[in-house]
């Protein structure tokens, strides 16, 4: 096993004191302790670093305390992190599969571009979240998020599925997500409640058996997550949203 | 600098191609010989030159002032030198200062005013850097000041060229008059007319001086690399830039010898490719960083700096370089004939390949009488 | 609507010689020929026709001419032909017209306004024939200066080297994904980079299954929409490209017609079968600067620091000091791609209108990370209108370290600038994605006019650099005393950093 002062190991499990060490330096020791053979790390006292779990395909535990910098789980393949603290922009950037798992509030553009796994955001996630989120058969990503969304909500959505509970006001009241699924051509938006002013490019439709069982599989799990009661939050009404049109720019182009 | 009529590129070429006739010799054991033989065998080989410049640098020429830096200046007109010398009095405690001694019976074309100055830097700059600061203020004055220019500021060494033939710039210059343990010449071929006496060889900056044949055609490559760590490449002659690359491969970056001369005459890379790991990891990175060092097309170059006289040719030797030795002496040369007039008893003498370094070094016991001194 | 647009061009059919083989029929994809069984003769709609000379080439008798269409649009000066047809299509259509290839239009070409010397007399040429030139080039970014310690058993290196990539050729396959091209063209230049030893760039659409094996001589892109970019993809290739923008179309995205996006190109890109696929600018990740950095350090991290990151930005009116922040981003090389180059699909006005020529882009970019002595951190590479081995020559010599041709190589393999590359029905197979279509393309054959190319270009360049006495393009890069003006201004000499031939 790797031997760094700030690590401490014990059978499979390694610990980690991330006070004043650089990404670069955190992140090789978290690589190092994967290699050879540690499932679970638990990060303390993290304040900022930057790109953790970035690339990680393993399947290994991490738990976070503090609050992790940018780009936490960028191009992860797999493995679970959990973060006990809020997260900065570019959480699960380019992500491809595993979970992350946000015990607090997400900063912008959370799951851009994600192509797989899953992110689960207690609170609130800011502006862009799962722009470009894409898709293909099998890979299916998947953002649930408790609270509310900034703006630009699944724009050119390509695929996967965003739940948006909106546990923490009442509806539309708070974060209207304006420009929600702008130029979206896959994928699908669950939100509870109502959404009105919604542009053309999608619509909103019946939830058919199918998505009746997804949703609970994916509010089950946040509940599990977080301590909620899924029963609770799927007594409410949700929304279905999907792409209006495949080629959502097509008449743009002569 | 710019406008140092009779010492600059009247025509302003990017740059100045020539021919020319190398001479070195060096005394190991670090005795102090006169000119004349250095003299006769430039004369020798007059037929390289076409009498538009000829200059020598002379080591263990100042030993009474050994631990001073000794500027040589060139001026167009007193209005330089009153600047010149306002400017160095600012910066440098100026130990002595003269008028070079010339021989007027001598008629070289359009001499410039020649003056000489054994200075030190101010107080407050520290030993350890007065090399970096000399060589910025030498770089300020030939940049900054109109009709000025310094062509040597070694110590315990001195540049003396003129446009002329080498034999009439060593008569102007009272060379016979000079000792030293440590000779170089250089005998010139502009292509262009009139010759001007910056551009004459060798060139010298700090201790380094550089005599140097042929044409390098990176010339431009390795001009705007330099400009990169603030050498200021004014001459528009390729043995500047051979100068600077030297000056901040050995003294900046630290390299040993053996490697500054594959930085200039690399192998090729099917020679890396075959080489053992440790060796190609080194060969491989000296082209990938400093790649625009490579000093391209035909050259022979001896460079001297104290105590060191160093021999290399090109890669592919474009250039002729002959290497002659005899007890202590060492000889370096364009034409073997001009090393066997001066050395008939001469003992060896070869032709070393083409990108082989050849070095002469003082004997230890000579480095510690000549230079240990100023090593303060 | 009836259309009031004229056909550009008239095919023309020898009667006398046609013997109704009908191959014709089969090799247009334009639908220009049919089979008119009632007169048993040959039906030509030639308003249909792109002159792309398929039919031309694979008439096994000559048969077929294509040529302009006789009867000329009322043009003057300042009304041309291409501005009354974009203005009768758009009254028709009322979309933003598209266009493939790049910029055509006659604005200045300084590459030859650009003159190469040449040794006489005072320095020998090179003899490339029997002398080695070598045009080995690396590409990443290199330390200011090395620590070597002079161990007793010779000198030894103690600085490491940031990763490299090695060519044999300073010249690389520009980035065309799969997508805007077949997957047969793209294995064509895959095959060919392996075997010249150089490198081809997948492109923003993901990389095929079936290239993986050649991942170790290819760069792949990390675009906007992320297309197909997920670890493994990274770990694949040689280097990765940050592509903020492009040549034909600065300022604006990636945008395939979903004419293009079959199920294999789908699965790839990982976005639903026939819809657009969507990359627009900018990256949502990078708003500024220091998210560039950001980035490029989380490409970095993800794959062990053992890969270059390249970032590639189009040539406009501020490339130096946005190189200058690129390399301090810390990207290994900065691309510059000039508005020469071209696409599948850019809109018209874009490809036409915005952006500078890549000559300046490249001489400013050089200067600036010289004066701000930053060169070494950073390769740089051009592409965007590179079009002989005599521009290749010119751009290394203003300062690149290496460029990238992509109409060059498509020309190569068949492509005769027909610029309707947006269309998906490209007849050569190569920008389509329809397999009965691109199966007509052979990797192996396309290949090897690749290879062709290439040496081509390699050994007129040895033989460029011989003539001004130089035997290692090294010894080229940035040396603009070798460069000498004719035809420009004063304006135009500084920026490029070349004096005024006969000076």
């Amino acid at each position: 096993m790797v031997e760094h002062e700030k690590m401490k190991v014990e059978e499979t499990t390694a610990v980690i004191d991330a006070q004043g060490l650089h990404h670069r330096v955190l992140n090789g020791l978290i690589k190092k302790a994967v290699f050879e053979g540690a499932k679970k790390l638990r990060i303390l006292n993290v304040h900022g670093q930057r790109y953790i779990g970035a690339g990680l395909s393993h399947g290994v535990e991490v738990e976070i305390h503090g609050t992790p910098g940018g780009d936490l789980a960028s191009f992860m393949g797999g493995s679970r992190i959990t973060v006990y603290g809020n997260v900065e922009d570019g959480c699960g950037n380019t992500m491809a599969g595993g979970e992350v798992v946000v015990h607090g509030h997400a900063g912008d553009i959370v799951g851009y571009a994600m192509r797989g796994g899953r992110i689960f955001i207690r609170g609130c996630v800011g502006y862009r979240a799962a722009i470009h989120m894409k898709g293909f058969q099998e890979r299916k990503p998947v953002l649930v998020v408790g609270g509310n969304a900034g703006d630009f909500l699944g724009e050119y959505m390509a695929g996967g599925v965003i739940v948006l509970l909106r546990l923490n006001g009442s509806g539309e009241r708070e974060g209207k997500a304006n420009f929600l699924g702008t130029g979206m051509h896959g994928g699908t938006i669950y939100l509870r409640g109502e959404i009105s002013g919604l542009n053309n490019h999608v619509r909103s439709v019946e939830m058919n058996g199918e998505d009746l069982r997804l949703l609970r599989e994916l509010v089950e799990k946040f509940s599990r997550h977080f301590g909620y009661d899924t029963d609770r939050i799927l007594k409410d009404g949700f929304t279905k949203l999907i792409p209006a049109a495949r080629r959502p720019y097509h008449e743009h182009y002569s | 600098m710019e406008n140092l009529g009779c010492a600059n590129n009247p025509y302003r070429d990017s740059k100045v191609v020539e021919a020319c006739s190398l001479f070195g010799v060096m005394d190991r054991g670090g005795r102090r010989f006169d000119g004349k033989d250095i003299i006769r065998a430039m004369a020798n080989m007059r037929e390289r030159g076409n009498g538009l410049g000829g200059g020598f640098a002379v080591y263990g020429l100042y030993p009474d002032y050994r631990d001073y830096y000794a500027f040589h200046l060139m001026y167009e007109n007193t209005t330089a030198k009153r600047r010149t010398e306002e400017f160095l009095a600012k910066h440098f405690n100026l130990h002595l200062t003269e008028e070079i001694p010339t021989n007027n019976n001598i008629q070289l074309s359009n001499p410039p005013l020649l003056w000489r100055y054994f200075l030190q830097p101010k107080k407050g700059c520290g030993r350890s850097s007065w090399d970096d600061y000399v060589l910025e203020k030498v770089m300020t004055v030939n940049n900054a000041i109109e009709g000025a220019f310094v062509f040597s500021s070694g110590r315990d060494m001195g540049v003396f060229k003129g446009v002329g033939y080498p034999e009439d710039a060593a008569e102007y210059f009272c060379l016979e008059e000079y000792e030293g343990y440590m000779w170089t010449a250089h005998g010139r071929f502009p292509t262009n007319t009139p010759g001007w006496w910056g551009g004459a060889q060798p060139f010298s900056v700090l201790d380094w001086a550089v005599v140097h044949n042929g044409e390098i055609s990176s010339y431009g490559t390795n001009r705007r690399y330099l400009e990169m760590y603030r050498y200021l490449c004014t001459m528009h002659t390729d043995t500047e830039v051979l100068v600077y690359a030297l000056d901040l491969l050995r003294r900046v970056h630290g390299l040993p010898l053996e490697v500054v001369s594959k930085v200039f005459a690399p192998p090729f890379w099917f020679e890396i490719d075959r080489m053992e790991r440790k060796e190609k990891e080194l060969y491989t990175a000296l082209r990938q960083v400093y790649g625009s060092l490579l000093m391209n097309g035909p050259f022979t170059v001896i460079f001297t700096s104290r105590g060191e006289m160093v021999g290399l040719t090109d890669r592919i030797k474009l250039r002729p370089l002959c290497v002659g030795v005899k007890d202590d002496l060492i000889y370096m040369s364009s034409e073997e004939a001009a090393i066997r007039l001066v050395c008939p008893s001469v003992e060896r003498c070869w032709r070393p390949k083409g990108g082989e370094l050849v070095v002469g070094r003082l004997r230890a016991q000579a480095v510690e009488k000549l230079l240990a001194s100023s090593e303060v | 609507m009836k259309s009031y647009l004229l056909s550009e061009y008239l095919v023309q059919v020898d009667g006398d010689r046609c013997t109704l083989c009908l191959a014709c029929v089969v090799q247009c994809t334009y639908g220009v020929f049919s089979h008119n069984r009632e007169s048993r003769g040959l039906s030509v709609r030639s308003e249909k026709c792109v002159n792309c000379h398929r039919c031309v080439i694979f008439c096994p008798v000559q048969a077929i001419a294509v040529v302009k269409n006789p009867t000329a649009y009322r043009e003057n000066f300042y009304w041309a032909e291409k501005t009354i047809r974009a203005t009768v299509s758009q009254a028709e259509k009322g979309g933003i017209l598209l266009a493939g290839m790049g910029c055509d239009t006659s604005m200045p070409v300084y590459w030859d306004k650009l003159l190469l010397n040449a040794s006489q007399v005072t320095n020998p040429s090179i003899d490339p024939l029997r002398e080695p030139v070598e045009l080995r080039t690396y590409l990443g970014s290199k330390p200011d200066r090395l620590e070597v310690c002079d161990s007793g058993d010779g000198p030894v290196l103690e600085t490491a080297i940031a990763p490299q990539l090695t060519l044999e050729t300073p010249i690389l396959f520009a980035a065309m994904s799969y997508g805007a091209i077949s997957l047969e063209a793209q294995e064509a230049l895959a095959q060919a980079a392996l075997e010249f030893r150089t490198l081809f760039n997948a492109g923003e659409g993901g990389l095929h299954k079936r290239l993986y094996p050649y991942g170790g001589r290819c760069i792949v892109q990390v675009a906007s929409a992320r297309f197909g970019v997920h670890i493994d993809y990274l770990n694949a290739a040689a280097g990765i490209e940050v592509k903020i923008g492009q040549g034909a179309k600065p300022g604006i995205g990636g945008h395939l017609p979903g004419e293009k996006v079959t199920r294999e190109v789908s699965e790839t890109r990982m976005i639903p079968e026939g819809t657009d696929a969507l990359s627009p600018a900018p990256h949502h990740d990078i708003y500024s600067i220091e998210d560039l950095r950001q980035l490029i350090y989380a490409l970095k991290e993800a794959t062990d620091y053992v890969k270059p990151v390249f970032v590639k930005i189009a040539a406009v009116h501020n490339s130096a000091a946005i190189a200058s922040g690129i390399v301090r981003a810390g990207a290994d090389a900065v691309v510059i791609d000039g508005m020469r180059g071209a696409t599948g699909a850019a809109p018209l006005v874009v490809r036409d209108n915005v952006g500078i020529p890549l000559e300046l882009a490249l001489a400013a970019v050089d200067q600036r990370l010289r004066d701000e002595g930053i060169r070494n951190r950073a390769s740089i590479i051009v592409g965007g209108g590179i079009r002989n081995s005599a521009d290749v020559v010119k751009a290394i010599a203003l300062g690149a370290d290496a460029v990238y041709i992509g109409t060059a190589a498509l020309v190569a393999m068949g492509c005769s600038l027909c610029q309707k590359c947006y269309t998906g029905k490209c007849p050569w197979g190569i920008a389509t994605t329809d397999l009965e279509i691109s199966k007509r393309l052979s990797p192996d054959t396309a290949s090897r006019r690749l290879i062709n190319l290439l040496q081509a270009w390699s050994l007129e360049i040895k033989m460029m650099l011989g003539g001004m006495g130089m035997n290692s393009v090294e010894s080229l890069r940035g040396n603009r005393l070798h460069l000498r003006g004719v035809g420009l201004t004063e304006g135009e000499l500084k920026v490029l950093g070349v004096k005024m031939a006969g000076e």
